[in-house]
């Protein structure tokens, strides 16, 4: 897309992020103006009345109109130096509307009544203009208005109220720890968002929110010169639904895993972690290159959710289902009728996987969706067998269900909203199990922590998979770290392996602050929990290559 | 509005710069009109236009920078942005690696603008959506496409008294044809500075035959194999590889470019001697603008000649340090290849196969270049010069400094994403497993 700005990251050393983007949403403003509170709500009622009644005067049958104002802070540090610091607003109004069955959308930063009600004729124009071709028309699911209601992210400290030299200051001393404990090079980052949003629509909703995530995340890079060889290590920080709380470190938060590493529930030990990394990432340039073949895999939350949101949290998106998405993000293989067969094994009787937009914490956590449907939690995989889908209020019905599931999302005020991934989860086993316990039943095993590369195939059948660590495990026990490893499979097979998960107590989210999709395409945050899980018999590569 | 001329852009940067306090600013300014129509099973999904103007102005004392955008033009406004970002500069913390603004420049004229392309409105984009969708409805196939057009313009100024202004316009679509059994699956790809080369129609038509040849795909077991890679397959790969010729991480020890023991590998041959890429922002058929974001002049670069590296892209801070010249990245880049038809290419092959599209390419090992990803929309097996029969899906993992190893033909090059990319047939192509996707 052209319209945003990308701040681009691929010479920036950025390890599993390397050669992403990352969109900046609106114009730069100072630190101050972060602070400045958004218009209240009766003036914002004022606005959306504006629109509601402009597009009903030129025929809609349905309006809605969004008037955001979305702020972003992102801090990016290498070393010693401070690289960047991003100070981001954008204000202005999404309307969309229902003329003839078809949609049309319209937005404009000019928020005076003449600016809104050009917009939202703009919207009727375009909707009448495409409804000369429109084969399909758009079937609502009710939704009762909710009135004029509120919801906040329950946040501790708000992360723009911190000031800016203290966040430097702790990423610099994340820096300089690396530094100290053998990294040859260290990027560290942080990014706040604070979406103000308020919703109306024709049904006679007036919603006022104020939704907050964060994610403060670093790379390290060792270097052996005589060798010509490098190896980065990531944080396994997760982005949550949190104010700049998630940075205290609390050690009731952490969760000791085996070889001495330490997992982070709601609480995040950003120097704890780097010291960690720095060791780690300079252990990985002498690790045994992995010898390909199947292994037992015992797969950490903060790497397990990546490979949950791809190969559960994609598929069952019911847009992907119906072919919205085919000309991009792609199809699915969850398809209606395997679901209406109510036994298409997806995994083994131990998955039971849930859609939630209340947990809290999380990134996908709101009070109302986009489309001003009230939030909740429902079963995607129950027992094994694929039981629902993610849907929005013009998809439902094809569920033969009444009311919307709540998934629907815009990142900013310009974009149309559509459907977008609630948290997916996977429920922690019912059974006592710890990590340590876990690993004692395995023979020939890797256990993977962390996020690496990851590729799966347009109908998400075909996955793989790389992480940050990764150990040898022999004969109940961890033998050694190994490296080079890619794990492949097929998505039913892989669920369908899983044999076993551990206790609530291992519980964790892992979390995607910028998951891609939609043509143009727009950006979500979504977290994924579970405890860590074992899976059998899995196919392991060896990525090790020699060039020149 | 949103379209600005040269002096029009030239006159409120002047009035922005003349209320600067600071040691140095730098103004940009830019506006763009972008539409789009999205559709899907045979019918418009969504459908929007949104414009935008803003300006962007950097303050700097010392080496300390600021800076504060607005999209409000009158003086009070410019001036209060300006205050602003010379307020953020002085509470922001020194850079180490600031380099001062550049002075005035000589830049290539450049002509990416084209007049037909800024009028397109929305009947414009239904009736392309429906040249698309109504011979899909005609053979029972399913259309899935996007088609978004952009006007835009971009200029730049600084209290050293440069100047820079281009004006593109673009256009770029893309189509994904399905059979209604589903087992079929076609893809087309066309990007302009013109939308009078744009035909909706003759893209579809490509995407709809490769979904109905596609159909009743054979599995075939994974290994290496002889790949005739589309454009639209090898562009990804190609980009990425491009945009790790970055210098300073080279110099530090993690990039492909780093050598053992110290030292980056500029002036070695790492490619077959064939290999030729360099960009040039004057090529009529993939004009850019002769300036990059911090002014600096957009050359004719050779990059790979006769698969030697001959130039890495450097930050203005680390040319400085390393003593050479800072050449900017560029905005895109021309693979030469051969004067054959993907045809011929495919009549030139005993046995490979045809490859329409990779799809979620993703970097597996940085130090070589290792990506994984997949086949998508249409892959085929040939044999005797022949396409024989549409064969399933594949994973791949591949290095794009392996394949470029392993050349074996290139035909002409085509403009993809903003590039001129020959088809390319590469031996030894690294396929890892099957995967059951159409």
């Amino acid at each position: 897309m052209k319209r945003r700005d990308f701040i681009q990251l691929s010479g920036m050393g950025l390890g599993a992020m390397m050669g992403a983007s990352i969109p900046v949403l609106g114009n730069s403003v100072s630190v101050e103006r972060l602070l400045e509170p958004a218009a209240d709500a009766a003036q914002k009622k004022k606005m959306a009345d504006v629109a509601l009644n402009a597009a009903r005067s030129k025929g809609a049958t349905y309006t809605d109109v969004r008037i955001g104002r979305y702020l972003q802070q992102f801090l990016f540090t290498r070393e010693k130096n401070v690289q960047n610091i991003v100070n981001a607003e954008s204000y202005g109004v999404g309307i969309r509307v229902i003329v003839n069955g078809t949609w049309g959308f319209a937005a404009t930063s000019d928020v005076s009544t003449a600016g809104i009600a050009k917009c939202a004729e703009t919207a009727v124009a375009i909707a009448k203009a495409n409804s000369k071709i429109q084969t399909e028309p758009v079937v609502l699911a009710p939704q009762k208005g909710v009135g004029e209601v509120v919801w906040n992210t329950p946040i501790k400290k708000n992360a723009f109220e911190i000031p800016v030299q203290d966040k430097i200051d702790l990423l610099l001393k994340v820096n300089s720890e690396a530094l100290k404990n053998g990294a040859g090079f260290v990027t560290s980052n942080m990014f706040f968002v604070n979406e103000q949003k308020y919703f109306a629509s024709t049904d006679g909703s007036y919603i006022d929110q104020d939704v907050h995530r964060i994610w403060p995340t670093f790379t390290v890079t060792a270097i052996d010169k005589a060798a010509g060889k490098f190896k980065t290590r990531d944080a396994i920080s997760s982005p949550m639904g949190m104010g700049y709380e998630y940075l205290d470190g609390l050690a009731s938060e952490k969760i000791a895993g085996p070889n001495g590493l330490v997992g982070y529930r709601n609480s995040y030990d950003m120097v704890e972690d780097v010291i960690f990394a720095a060791k780690q990432a300079k252990e990985k340039l002498t690790a045994k290159s992995v010898q390909a073949g199947k292994y037992d895999l015992v797969l950490d939350p903060n790497h397990l959710g990546l490979t949950i949101h791809e190969s559960v949290g994609h598929p069952t998106e019911l847009d992907r289902v119906l072919g919205y998405e085919a000309n991009y993000a792609g199809t699915s293989f969850a398809t209606l009728d395997k679901w209406k067969t109510k036994a298409f094994n997806y995994g083994s009787k131990e998955v039971n996987i849930v859609a939630d937009k209340t947990q809290p914490h999380t990134l996908g956590a709101v009070g109302y969706d986009d489309e001003g449907v009230p939030c909740k939690q429902w079963d995607i995989i129950k027992d094994g067998i694929l039981v629902n889908y993610q849907a929005t209020r013009d998809q439902v019905n094809i569920l033969g269900e009444t009311a919307s599931h709540g998934c629907c999302y815009a990142d900013n005020w310009n974009s149309v909203q559509f459907q977008r991934m609630p948290n997916i989860s996977l429920l922690p086993g019912k059974e006592k199990l710890s990590v340590q316990d876990m690993i004692k039943g395995v023979e020939k095993g890797i256990y993977i922590v962390g996020r690496g590369s990851y590729s799966i195939d347009q109908q998400r059948y075909n996955f793989q998979f790389g992480g940050q660590l990764f150990y040898e495990i022999k004969n109940g026990q961890i033998s050694e770290m190994i490296d080079d490893v890619a794990y492949q499979s097929n998505t039913q097979e892989f669920w369908n392996s899983c044999a076993q998960i551990c206790d609530k107590d291992d519980y964790r989210t892992f979390g995607s602050f910028f998951d891609g999709k939609g043509q143009p395409s727009q950006v979500s945050a979504v977290s994924h929990g579970s405890s860590t899980t074992r899976f059998n018999g899995v196919n392991v590569i060896n990525t090790g290559r020699k060039i020149g | 509005m949103a379209i600005l001329t040269k002096e029009e852009a030239k006159k409120i940067i002047d009035k922005v710069l003349a209320f600067s306090k600071a040691d140095e600013m730098s103004v940009g300014l830019n506006g763009d009109r972008t539409g789009n129509i999205r559709y899907a099973r045979n019918s418009v999904s969504t459908s929007g236009e949104s414009t935008n103007l803003a300006l962007s102005v950097t303050a700097v004392f010392g080496k300390r920078s600021g800076t504060a955008t607005i999209n409000e033009f009158d003086d009070a406004s410019l001036e209060k942005t300006v205050r602003r970002a010379e307020e953020i500069a002085k509470l922001a913390p020194e850079n180490p690696e600031y380099v001062p603004i550049l002075g005035p420049q000589t830049y290539t004229e450049t002509n990416s603008y084209i007049e037909k392309t800024a009028a397109i409105n929305p009947d414009f984009r239904a009736k392309a959506a429906f040249d698309s969708i109504d011979p899909c409805v005609k053979k029972n196939l399913t259309a899935a496409g996007y088609l978004e057009d952009t006007t835009g313009f971009f200029a730049i100024g600084n209290s050293k008294g440069l100047f820079a202004y281009n004006k593109s316009t673009s256009v770029d679509f893309s189509i994904t044809v399905r059979t209604a059994d589903g087992q079929g699956s076609g893809y087309a790809i066309q990007d302009y500075n013109d939308v009078t080369k744009l035909s909706t129609k003759k893209s579809t038509e490509v995407a709809m035959q490769k979904a109905m040849a596609s159909s009743a795909a054979k599995a075939l077991e994974p290994g290496k194999y002889t790949v005739i890679l589309e454009p639209a397959a090898s562009i990804e790969l190609l980009q990425n590889m491009m945009r790790s010729m970055d210098a300073r991480n080279a110099d530090e020890g993690r990039s492909f470019l780093s050598k053992k023991g110290g030292g980056i590998r500029l002036g070695e041959k790492l490619f077959d001697e064939r290999v030729n890429i360099y960009s040039d922002p004057t090529n009529i058929e993939i004009p850019k603008a002769g300036f990059s974001g911090d002014g600096r002049p957009q050359e004719k670069v050779s990059w790979i000649e006769n698969g030697v590296v001959k130039n890495l892209t450097y930050s203005r801070f680390w040319a400085e340090k390393k003593g050479v010249k800072a050449v900017p990245p560029p905005q895109g880049f021309i693979m030469l290849g051969g004067t054959q038809s993907l045809a011929d290419l495919i009549k030139g092959t005993e046995k490979g196969i045809l490859v329409t599209r990779f799809w979620y390419i993703r970097a597996v090992d940085p130090q070589t270049l290792l990506y994984t990803g997949l086949t998508r929309d249409g892959t085929f097996y040939i044999e005797k010069g022949q396409i024989k029969y549409p064969i399933k899906n594949f994973r791949f993992n591949e290095s794009p400094v392996i394949m470029l190893n392993n050349l074996e033909a290139m035909g002409a090059p085509v403009r993809v994403n903003g590039s001129l990319i020959p088809p390319l047939k590469i031996r030894d192509f690294t396929f890892s497993s099957l995967s059951d996707a159409v």
